[in-house]
């Protein structure tokens, strides 16, 4: 997007947070263990720019957002991809680029982040549990991609495919859903410019257990549309499956927009529970498109969302 | 079993009353560490969950006292009461964390009840233990007559099978552990239908 800040470090040059604490820790010497203590973000900034899209919402803590994750390859419960997310690796990541594009292939990192410009996205993030937190992001577009790999007249879909490494990945030797983690989106949702791809989170590098090393964020849609640790994208001309519609077509569909009014069959999404709010935290009326209405209504005029949930 | 006689005069020493106090101590270190963030960052949801599924633990250890005497020849019988009662406590706190920290708006809690089939379904096993609950004393024994307070007291394996069922539907997709629990439910219920079969020796 023209005008938009220039980052021009590579991939690769960005220190992530582990290294970067040893390298402190050592010069640091016995100060090392009062750097220890700190807890938090703020350390191997990704300089990610400032963005029009984000809320004014003070964001969740680090620990909210990096403790408390669905991302069932690790484990069903919130805590285990905190816990067990560390094992994947993301050093040499490639992402298989194909389908109705012109520039089919593998991409790097690099490949993928050279020449887009980060930027920090502060979304609100509703779960289909009915929970939700606000979590700064960074990232770039999805149309920045798609628009230099160049689709092809006849795609009208997205599809998405989350690595799959069993030796990795705790959580798919039970057979919770059905392995690799689908998803996808209408090419004119991936379009919009609030769909993003997120290399981190709090200006630092995508933590494991978020989704490293890059992953979807459609903020008006119920977190799982929000694929992570993404290793292919295919342009397509039909509707791709997506995981939980395959593994329940009656609780989650395609669109999965989040819709006060459209309750899933065994909870209602009228509101929402506020994550990190402590132990009296009040519920929250969750908002038509997640309060996202004002940017994505018009993707959806004509349609009757009740047939389309 | 050998150990048994020994094991069964030890317990002859042992009152039942410590039970509920010992009982009782997890829902208080449960709420401690729900304050304290022992429980990570969503403590209502860490809360509830752990209560639930210490109910469902009292259930299944209430299951177990029969077959266990049939096997082993251990009666814990003298302590039935107190984990039935405890079990009873334990899902009371579950659904009150449920209805005061968790859903909060008094509208919603009826549509939940009547409209989520996996709360309907655990709203059913709670309802089933409180005439359970009220009868779990002497008088009670007495006035109802053991054959008809036994009859009643049946409904505990309708209520830990729909606690059971509650805990497999409210997952999203199918997990191992909820159904690992009705698992062993289902069995620990079909072990007592065994010994009412012909050819099989009465204990
Ligand atoms: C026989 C009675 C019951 C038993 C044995 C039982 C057991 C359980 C268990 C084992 C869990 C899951 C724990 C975990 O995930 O580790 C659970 C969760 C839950 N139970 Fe119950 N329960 C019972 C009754 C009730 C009642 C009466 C209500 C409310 C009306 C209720 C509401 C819930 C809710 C809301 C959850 C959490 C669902 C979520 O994850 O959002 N339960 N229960």
């Amino acid at each position: 997007m023209a005008g938009r800040w220039k980052n021009d470090l590579n991939w690769s040059d960005v220190t992530p947070k582990a290294a970067w604490l040893n390298r402190r820790q050592l010069m640091a010497g016995a100060g090392a263990l009062a750097l220890g203590g700190i807890a938090g973000p703020a350390l191997a900034k990704l300089n990610a720019a400032p963005s029009q899209y984000s809320t004014a919402e003070k964001p969740d803590s680090w620990e909210v957002v990096t403790t408390y994750n669905n991302y069932y390859e690790f484990g069903t419960g919130k805590e285990d991809p905190a816990r067990n997310a560390h094992t994947l690796t993301t050093e040499g990541w490639q992402v298989e680029i194909d389908g109705l594009v012109d520039k089919p292939g593998t991409y790097t990192m690099d490949d993928i982040l050279k020449g887009t410009s980060l930027e920090e996205r502060i979304y609100r993030f509703r779960c289909v549990e009915a929970w939700s937190m606000v979590v700064p992001w960074v990232g770039f577009e999805l149309s920045d991609l798609l628009n230099r790999v160049g689709v092809q007249s006849g795609a009208k879909y997205v599809a998405f495919e989350t690595a799959l490494r069993p030796d990795e990945m705790p959580g798919v030797n039970s057979r919770v859903l059905d392995w690799p983690y689908v998803e996808g989106l209408r090419l004119d949702e991936a379009m919009n410019p609030l769909t993003i791809l997120a290399t981190g989170v709090y200006d630092e590098p995508m933590p494991n257990q978020n989704g490293a090393p890059i992953r979807l964020i459609v903020p008006w849609k119920y977190g799982f549309k929000s694929i992570k640790s993404i290793v292919r994208i295919t342009l397509t001309d039909t509707q791709p499956a997506t995981s939980w519609n395959k593994a329940n077509a009656s609780e989650y569909g395609f669109y999965s927009n989040v819709n006060p009014e459209v309750s899933h069959p065994r909870w209602s999404q009228a509101s929402e529970r506020v994550i990190g709010g402590g132990l009296f935290a009040k519920r929250k009326p969750t908002l038509m498109l997640n309060g996202y209405g004002p940017q994505v209504a018009d993707l959806y005029s004509g349609m009757d969302l009740k047939k389309n949930f | 079993m050998i150990f048994a006689r020994p094991v069964n005069d030890f317990l002859r020493h042992v009152p039942a009353w410590p039970l509920y106090i010992l009982g009782a101590l997890p829902v208080i270190w449960v709420f401690w560490q729900g304050v304290t963030g022992g429980l990570g960052v969503d403590p209502v949801k860490g809360i509830e969950h752990r209560l639930g599924l210490w109910g469902l633990w009292w259930l299944i250890a209430g299951l177990c006292v029969t077959p266990l005497a049939r096997v082993t020849g251990v009666r814990l019988i003298r302590y039935r009461r107190a984990i039935g009662l405890l079990a009873f406590f334990y899902i009371l706190v579950h659904l009150l964390v449920w209805l005061v920290l968790d859903v909060q708006i008094p509208s919603q809690i009826w549509a939940d009840i009547l409209k989520r089939p996996y709360i309907t379904i655990g709203m059913a096993g709670f309802l089933l233990m409180v005439p359970l609950a009220v009868t779990s004393n002497n008088w009670s024994v007495r006035k109802l007559g053991p054959v008809r307070w036994r009859s009643l007291h049946r409904l505990t394996y309708v209520a830990v099978t729909l606690g059971a069922i509650h805990f497999v539907m409210l997952v999203k997709g199918w997990q191992t552990e909820p159904v690992v629990y009705l698992l062993v439910v289902v069995m620990l219920l079909v072990f007592r239908q065994v010994r009412s079969l012909p050819g099989l020796r009465r204990a």
